[in-house]
């Protein structure tokens, strides 16, 4: 490998003003933690770009890491060498002896900030550009839409050569648009959900209802691996498993079948919000989807919303459940989710489910009943459990494979 | 013994016999079933195959683990072409193929599918010209190996992928049992496809995987219980998934073959004024690869005498060295007769070095000087 350091191009953050310097440094953060395996890696924060040096070994493993650190627009492996033509030249033959060649385009870009170079641009872009064709006489040059874009950038320090751009996961860093809480089913769409809000740079906590003996230990694992997977793009999430046993069976014996979906979700946000309180975080992230279930309705969300006036966040809204797939595989949680555990939201799913509640008649039904202390109870005996990629108890078979 | 017979077979790593009997001791759940056990071996699976796709060089691709290169080849040109039959039943192949892909090939014939089988010249090297000129707008499917297992011999397929996606949809196959660990995998650049055996690098027997990129998996071939998305149908064996994924990893963590390609060049150079020895592989073919002729000889009797002097080498190739037909790959490459039945091949692995090839050199002076004696003169030159 001829690479000697990365460099990094911010996304949208680098818009924004006085704020720059916080998102900067949740950014290095957020990379140091993607890349803590790595021991030769340093990191050099500029204004507008970011370095990463280490060993050529440890680079390459660092471009499979970064893609998923939100925040990057895009990298690139820049090979750094002496500002002589000849060092140039042989440094950029070495560039694209890694490059597919066949039947490809390219071009050659100069950019010379050391004006004391022996070459003018279009001298030294020619000098290049013939090099390499004469190199790679399968190449053809192509200076409106190249397949390869040879980029030498000469400074006083030397001169610097790229050739290939990763795009990175775009967003902003994790961490710098504050905290919120996750409701985190085991299905597809929550933890979709949770990654788009990430993406954004919110730090998530996850909440999760389970509902022994009715839901298994195997449910939670799942919910478990799925906030590990989602740990991924944000370092750690804490999980927050409440006890909901106890407030299920209240409201099936107290509210009718057709309508208890819309109690039950009224009574997992109000738990939610307590939980958001204590936490100290400001908004409420679930996964729903306009129209997907009885409980996705406007009609439901206005019964289901009015127990609380903290902001709900459902970046999933208005998604088709086939997008909503295809975030899920992307980030990896698909397959888990998929796995068929019941969930406390399946078992006691009525036959037909009433698809616009009206908010008056469940508070009705919902007034025999003191659900505070309930909820008291659930909220006090949560168990709260610290998810991380590494912090899989199955370890990841690497002795193994 | 110097154990020069690779391509038929490697002898195991450590490391991959410790992942399998560690794997089937600990995780011999059926990864199908609901319960711990069950799961564990099946997380087992699922990262077994991660690792064998993100070595491949793209994460997303599909890895259907199977039982070797034959199964593969076999679910792969039989698979493809029973999921695009409908878009036509030309298929273009080679004349050098494993019989795995070859006489799975000729059963497609019998069903009505038109095959083309594209020549090789005296390197055992396809034509670009001749591919270009068999592909139609019905070909759906083309299945060229990447390297020979008999003479080494390494085909083109960079250009060869340009040329078929310039004038076809056809689904680009290659059984790269023989290259995985030697060459740079065509796969996902070039190929659609490929096929992969464990044995070959240092693996298990009975382990392999057919490598495709996402969307592009072929039709089952074989059914039950819907395995491996349904291409692979029996309860999944995930310690020789993860001894594969294992082997898959030493091999392509190897340096280069480099050093090989060295022993098989002092042996392009040692032998090549030999009277009575054609060389059948190319100094531009696989760097483990040699495969040599004796004139008027059998293979057998060059392998005993190899054997006597403490090497292990094989005929042409392993599968076919018991029968007494001359090998598709000998003849279609275009060795004169009285050398046909003369072939043998050293291969080499993990174990070897130069040293090796030296010996072998000097082995086959002695055998050339050896039967000269009971050679009619006309023979000797």
């Amino acid at each position: 490998m001829i690479w000697s350091e990365l460099l990094i191009r911010y996304g949208e953050m680098s818009l924004k003003g006085r704020n720059r310097k916080v998102f900067i440094q949740k950014l290095s953060e957020n990379i140091r933690r993607a890349l803590r395996g790595l021991e030769t890696v340093k990191l050099k924060a500029e204004r507008d770009r970011m370095f990463i040096y280490a060993s050529p070994e440890e680079l390459e493993q660092a471009v499979h890491l970064l893609k998923d650190v939100a925040g990057i627009q895009s990298y690139s492996p820049i090979a750094q060498c002496e500002s002589t033509v000849e060092s140039i030249r042989s440094t950029a033959l070495g560039v694209f002896e890694h490059e597919e060649t066949l039947g490809r385009t390219f071009k050659v870009e100069v950019k010379r900030t050391d004006k004391s170079f022996p070459l003018v641009t279009g001298e030294l872009q020619k000098e290049i550009g013939g090099t390499i064709l004469r190199a790679h006489p399968d190449l053809k040059v192509d200076v409106r839409k190249p397949d390869i874009l040879l980029h030498i950038d000469i400074r006083e320090t030397g001169a610097f050569l790229s050739a290939r751009i990763y795009k990175g996961a775009a967003g902003m860093p994790v961490g710098s648009n504050g905290r919120s809480l996750l409701m985190l089913s085991g299905g597809i769409d929550s933890p979709a959900a949770g990654y788009l809000m990430m993406k954004r740079g919110v730090m998530v906590e996850a909440i999760h209802f389970a509902s022994p003996p009715y839901t298994s230990e195997k449910a939670q694992a799942k919910v478990e691996e799925l906030a590990r997977k989602l740990s991924v793009y944000g370092g750690s999430i804490k999980l927050h498993i409440i006890p909901f046993t106890e407030i299920q069976q209240a409201i099936v014996k107290q509210v009718p079948e057709n309508v208890s979906i819309t109690s039950t979700r009224r009574l997992m946000l109000r738990i939610a919000d307590q939980v958001r309180q204590e936490i100290g975080a400001l908004a409420i992230v679930t996964g729903e989807s306009l129209g997907q279930v009885a409980s996705q309705t406007l009609e439901s969300f206005t019964a289901i919303n009015a127990v609380t006036n903290t902001p709900i966040l459902r970046p999933l809204i208005a998604t088709d459940k086939l997008e909503i797939i295809d975030i899920a595989k992307k980030i990896g949680t698909y397959e888990t989710s998929i796995q068929p555990y019941e969930d406390c939201c399946t078992i006691f799913t009525p036959a037909s489910p009433k698809t616009k509640p009206r908010l008056d008649k469940v508070e009705y039904y919902e007034s025999f009943i003191d659900f505070a202390p309930l909820i008291e109870e659930a909220v006090k005996n949560r168990q709260i459990i610290e998810c991380t990629s590494e912090s899989n108890p199955d370890g990841d078979f690497s002795d193994l494979l | 013994m110097i154990y020069l017979d690779n391509s038929a077979t490697t002898a195991p790593d450590e490391d991959v016999l410790r992942t399998f009997t560690e794997a089937s001791r600990t995780y011999y759940g059926n990864p199908a079933s609901l319960h711990q056990a069950g799961t564990r071996a099946d997380q087992l699976l699922q990262n077994a195959r991660k690792q064998v796709a993100r070595l491949a060089g793209d994460d997303e691709s599909e890895v259907v683990f199977t039982s070797g290169g034959t199964e593969s080849n076999n679910l792969a040109i039989l698979g493809y072409a029973k999921k695009y039959r409908y878009r036509g039943n030309h298929i273009i192949t080679t004349e050098i193929e494993h019989d795995s892909v070859r006489k799975a090939c000729r059963s497609l014939e019998e069903d009505g599918f038109e095959v083309d089988w594209l020549a090789v010249d005296e390197q055992g090297v396809i034509s670009l010209d001749e591919l270009k000129r068999k592909l139609r707008p019905d070909t759906i499917l083309v299945s060229i190996m990447h390297v020979n297992n008999e003479i080494g011999s390494v085909q083109p397929l960079a250009q060869c992928a340009q040329i078929i996606r310039e004038r076809s949809r056809a689904i680009f196959h290659s059984d790269c049992v023989q290259s995985a660990g030697k060459l740079a995998l065509p796969f996902p650049r070039y190929a659609d496809a490929i096929t992969l055996s464990g044995h070959k690098i240092h693996g298990l027997k009975g382990t392999g995987c057919l490598l495709a990129k996402p969307s592009r998996l072929p039709e089952a071939i074989s059914y039950g219980g819907g395995q491996e998305d349904g291409l692979r149908s029996g309860t999944v064996n995930v310690a020789g998934a993860a001894a594969f994924a294992k082997a898959f990893r030493l091999a392509t963590a190897e340096p280069s073959a480099d050093h090989m390609r060295n022993w098989t060049a002092a042996m392009h150079d040692g032998l090549k004024n030999e009277p009575r020895l054609r060389i059948l592989s190319s100094p531009d073919g696989a760097p483990h690869i040699f495969s040599m002729a004796f004139k008027g000889l059998t293979g057998e009797v060059a392998v005993n005498y190899f054997q006597e002097n403490g090497i292990y080498v094989s005929t042409s190739s392993a599968c076919s060295s018991k029968s007494s037909r001359t090998s598709h790959v000998i003849e279609a490459v275009g060795v004169p007769e009285e050398y046909r039945k003369g072939a043998v091949r050293i291969s080499f692995g993990r174990s070897n070095s130069a040293a090796d090839a030296e010996r072998v050199i000097e082995v086959t002076k002695e055998f050339l000087e050896m039967t000269k004696k009971g050679m009619k003169q006309h023979d000797m030159e």
